[in-house]
């Protein structure tokens, strides 16, 4: 078996195994060796590409080239880490918040469903099954976000069902355009929504289309990427759904909606030899940013909280690719992998938290720090490495993207600190006291393991000193693949 | 030219003058339809020379405007009845006037009709006035966009040129003129007071409209107010058959034309006599609250057929 | 022009102005039972409508899609939402509609702005059916107009499954259908948000104990 075919088949495999068993004692056990199998199959893959470089297979369905594989390993990657800490999070829900045993075999089943529609949606070569991919992502967690059958919870997964749905539908008509454009270029029809075809043959594509098509796919996956103004259903199934789901959500399913983007914006770049589209992302991008370090402040639930920290910090990534240009891009990759690496950690630091302090209301998460310091600590460092502090990988990117932008375009630098300073002190005014204060009565210690939160900062950390020479290398590739140019 | 001329004449006195056979074999179907004895086919001839002899009775506070109305009512009708054409076309009346002269005239009749009904302050008049105009300010817009859909196919605001169009560009099956077909049908039925809109055949005070307007009608003016009704239903027929339907009228004037296209009108006519009573007898009157969401409907489908002209079958 | 296409695609032209004919109807209709039937009716007319255009054009595997569309869209989903309906009690529930003209008049505008928006598109095709593809988009934006007038959730799934018919429709009329693969995947997808949306009917009635979205106001930004 292939790497590709096992990388795909396990989450699928796994899928169906958990809709059986996923109640029992062996369920978690089980969803993490799935994903620990996926893992392998990604790694082995990611030696594949490096070996043979960029590859087709599955009849011309998949393709793999250096941009995806590093996004399909950090998948797997997270996805793990995620089923590791869900292991014991889940068994605490299971036991204190009564989720029955078809809820806990449709907890496992969906998981491990929307792992292999994030798969499919970054191996495939084709944009039709992208968007059918994307859309299962929405509907594999859409039960998840209801968990918990109460009233916010059920209002949550229906707003993000009709929202994200009606927003995903302008995507399949981006797709139908993208594929009437094609339709005059490539012969066979069958192909004529193959990405690596229409990239190359992106200079005849009508340039009018596509920058239809361009719209509606930004407008589509943009709704799950968040980005203001329909990012309305982002904090809600964040903040109501189990917080595994919370951590692959905004660790996963944000970054993979962009890819989306970036996979159309590099076709309509093609077509148009304009900057229309990195002008459109740039827009988006930077209300999505300021808006949602505004709301930061205002927020009094700590996943809110943090959902909102996600749109920024995805409204920065749009933002850094729009921009485009070697240093953005690289920028913007960078910044993706080390958001995915801390925004997972610190929801499974948030819901240790909440796990504490019995709350999710801030004002009533208290003295973590004393409670209980490993948590603590976590959910501290994740915060300092989210908001940009020093060391830590998101701040290298914080740092490239407002060099690119400096060079480029010089007025926007002052916007974006500006953003940053306000988000950063919207983080820290609402952490400070949850981490340090005065520790309510009766709060105790839980029992959890929270090395895998370690292992991401320490990987965030790692990315912030120095980038491993693989994954620079990778990243130099994927940047020129995107913007059409090398670091010098 | 004068041949022209005498056989626009004589095709306006021919449609007055059949105009209350086609009331009378409406009437007769729908009697058969429910199991009735029905009255003979000339019956509303009768009715009419009855009501022409009588003594006209008018209220002591009418003005000069309720004796004139009837007058007003029946000619402009009767305008419209000359100048639209029902067994020919390429007629000089033709040139007369569009096919938004004929909606303004017919317009200009139902005016003075309601004001009539209000003049006497009866509260029977007013109310049916009042009636009249709010079906009336609905239905004209419908109406007037599905006139407007055909004209734009056909190029031309004047009926007889738009039949020549739709006749040369042969059998096209047009989806505007389906949806505009659709919505004539339901504003004709509203317009000419049959159900479900009104009911000509009753004096029930919670539902009548037309017939509540000239109640203080009598003698000659009811008989020409009603003669102009049941013209008005003969010109609703005519356009119905001849726009959407056009095949078999007379375009040229010779005799073997001219006794086509009078026949096939006439069987046009026979045929819509037919379905009319059919729809009556199968449906119910419905309650006055609905008729605007009645002729929203028939609004509806007029700007479908003016949409989908411009979006299918302009490019 | 109209005329100078065969009465085989003159009936095509027909039968799509018949799709946006029941978008519209959805559009005001109140009763739930009928918008249903109205859905169903839309579903059966798209799926003609493809097989006329699968005969027109040879596009054999278009046959297919009609015959999925009309299993899915006129039989099956219409069917569950008719046996939702009754298990949740509320087969005669209407809902007034605020203001039925304004409604009407922004439906018509929408379906002219598609018109403009999808002029290049036009300009650019050869197939018979690209004037269809504002009547496409039309139907899009109308079904999208259905969800934001609406407030009860069963009014809200039939809009969004019509949002779906238009894309169909659209994909057949700008390219005659996309590829089989992507056409199955995205009915699946369609059954699978069908039947998680009759999941969630009863969810939503059972934590606010109706159907009305609109009392669904525990998370807003407003009041914190």
């Amino acid at each position: 078996m292939t790497p590709l075919a096992a990388l795909l088949l396990a989450p699928l495999a796994g899928m169906l195994l958990l809709a059986a068993t996923g109640h029992r004692r062996l369920g978690a056990p089980l969803n993490i060796l799935v994903s620990a199998l996926t893992l392998w199959a990604a790694w082995a893959l990611a030696v594949q590409v490096q070996r043979e470089g960029a590859f087709l297979a599955g009849h011309g369905y998949f393709y793999i080239d250096a941009f995806n594989v590093w996004l399909l390993l950090l998948t797997a990657f997270v996805g793990l880490t995620t089923a590791l800490f869900s292991w014991s999070y889940m068994q605490h829900e299971r036991d204190h918040r009564q989720i029955g045993p078809t809820r806990m075999r449709l907890y496992h089943a969906s998981y491990q469903a929307f792992v292999f529609a994030m798969l499919l949606a970054q191996s495939t070569d084709n944009l039709g099954i992208l968007w059918v991919a994307m859309e299962a992502a929405t509907l594999a967690t859409v039960l998840l976000v209801s968990l918990y059958g109460t009233p916010e919870s059920v209002e949550a997964a229906w707003k993000y069902f009709i929202l994200c749905g009606v927003g995903i539908a302008q995507a399949l008509f981006g797709s139908v355009l993208v594929f009437f454009a094609a339709e005059r270029v490539i012969p066979n029809p069958e192909d004529a929504l193959s990405w690596h075809l229409l990239y190359q043959h992106a200079g005849q594509l009508e340039p009018v289309v596509l920058t239809l098509a361009f719209v509606f796919a930004l407008v589509g996956y943009g709704t799950k990427v968040g980005l203001v103004p329909l990012h309305n259903w982002l904090p809600d199934a964040h903040s109501q759904g189990p917080t595994p789901l919370s951590a692959v959500l905004s660790g996963l399913l944000l970054h993979v909606a962009l890819y989306a983007v970036i996979r159309v914006k590099m076709l309509v770049d093609g077509s148009l030899q304009t900057p229309l589209a990195g002008h459109l992302l740039m827009g988006f991008g930077l209300v999505s940013f300021l808006v949602a370090a505004l709301f930061l402040h205002r927020q009094k639930d700590i996943k809110r909280m943090y959902s909102y920290s996600s749109i920024e910090h995805m409204g920065l990534m749009t933002f850094a690719f729009g921009v485009g240009g070697p240093l953005a891009t690289f920028a913007g990759l960078l910044h993706m992998t080390a958001h995915s690496l801390t925004k997972s950690a610190l929801f499974a630091s948030v819901g240790q938290a909440i796990r504490i302090a019995g709350t999710q209301a801030m004002a009533h998460i208290r003295g973590l720090i004393r409670t209980q310091p490993k948590v603590g600590w976590a959910l501290l460092l994740g915060t300092a490495a989210i908001a940009g502090f020093p060391p830590f990988g998101v701040f290298t990117g914080e740092f490239l993207i407002l060099m690119a932008t400096m060079k480029t375009w010089p007025r926007l630098t002052g916007t974006l600190l500006v953003g940053l300073a306000v988000a950063f002190a919207g983080l820290f005014r609402n952490v400070q006291p949850m981490v340090y204060g005065a520790v309510p009565e009766g709060q105790h210690p839980i029992r959890v393991s929270v090395w895998p939160v370690y292992l991401h900062l320490a990987l965030v950390l790692w990315l912030g000193l120095s980038i491993p020479p693989v994954l620079a290398q990778w990243f130099d590739q994927a940047t020129r693949l995107i913007s059409g140019g090398s670091l010098p | 030219m004068m041949r022209d001329w005498l056989l626009a004449l004589a095709q306006a006195l021919i449609f007055i003058a059949l105009a209350p056979l086609l009331a009378g074999w409406v009437k007769w179907v729908k009697c058969h339809l429910q199991n009735r004895v029905a009255p003979p086919l000339w019956q509303p001839y009768r009715d009419l020379r009855k009501l022409m002899a009588k003594e006209v009775v008018i209220a002591e506070q009418a003005s000069p405007i309720f004796r004139a109305v009837p007058y007003i009512v029946f000619s402009s009708t009767l305008m419209v009845a000359a100048v639209i054409p029902s067994a020919m076309i390429n007629l000089p009346t033709s040139r007369v006037g569009d096919v938004i002269v004929l909606v303004g005239l017919l317009a200009l009749g139902r005016f003075f009709l309601a004001l009539a009904g209000m003049d006497i302050g009866t509260a029977f008049g007013g109310m049916g006035s009042s009636r009249e105009v709010t079906v009336a300010s609905l239905a004209e817009p419908a109406m007037l966009m599905a006139i407007f859909t055909l004209t734009m196919t056909a190029g031309s605001t004047n009926l007889s040129a738009a039949i020549d169009h739709i006749l040369a560009s042969g059998f096209v099956l047009r989806p505007s003129f389906a949806f505009a077909l659709s919505g004539l049908v339901l504003v004709a039925i509203a317009e000419t007071g049959r159900i479900p809109v009104d009911n000509p055949a009753t004096h029930l005070e919670l539902t009548m409209i037309h017939e509540a307007m000239i109640l203080e009608y009598s003698g000659r003016h009811l008989g020409l107010i009603e003669w102009a009704a049941q013209i008005k239903l003969m010109i609703y027929g005519v356009l119905l058959a001849n726009i959407f339907f056009p095949w078999g009228i007379a375009t040229r004037h010779s005799a073997g034309w001219l006794l086509v296209g009078s026949l096939v009108i006439g069987l046009k006519l026979v045929l819509l006599g037919l379905c009319l009573p059919v729809a009556e007898t199968v449906m119910a009157k419905m309650r006055l609250f609905r008729v605007p969401q009645y002729l929203s409907l028939a609004f509806l489908l007029s700007l479908l057929g003016m949409l989908s002209h411009i979006i299918l079958e302009a490019g | 022009m109209l005329q100078t296409l065969s009465h085989f695609e003159q009936g095509i032209m027909v039968l799509a102005s018949l799709v946006l004919l029941t978008s519209f109807l959805m559009l005001g209709q109140i009763r739930l039972l009928l918008l249903i039937k109205t859905f169903a009716w839309q579903g059966a007319l798209l799926a003609l409508t493809t097989a006329l255009v699968a005969a027109d054009s040879g596009q054999t595997h278009l046959y297919l899609s009609a015959a999925l569309t009309f299993a899915i869209k006129a039989l099956l989903i219409p069917w569950m939402l008719h046996r939702l309906i009754f298990r949740l009690g509320i087969p005669h529930q209407e809902e007034p509609l605020g203001r039925p003209s304004v409604v009407l008049l922004s439906g018509a505008a929408l379906v002219l702005f598609s018109y403009s928006v999808s002029a290049p598109l036009i300009e650019l095709s050869s197939h018979v059916t690209r004037n269809t593809i504002a009547i496409s988009i039309g139907v899009v934006l109308v079904s999208m107009l259905l969800m934001v007038t609406r407030h009860t959730a069963l009014a809200q799934v039939v809009g969004f499954m019509s949002i779906e018919n238009g894309l169909f429709f659209s994909a057949v009329s700008a390219t005659y259908g996309m590829p089989l693969v992507i056409e199955l995947g995205v009915a699946f997808d369609v059954l699978v948000a069908a039947v998680l949306f009759g999941v969630f009917f009863f969810q939503i009635r059972e934590s606010i104990d109706d159907l009305d979205v609109d009392r669904m106001t525990r998370l807003t930004e407003a009041d914190e």
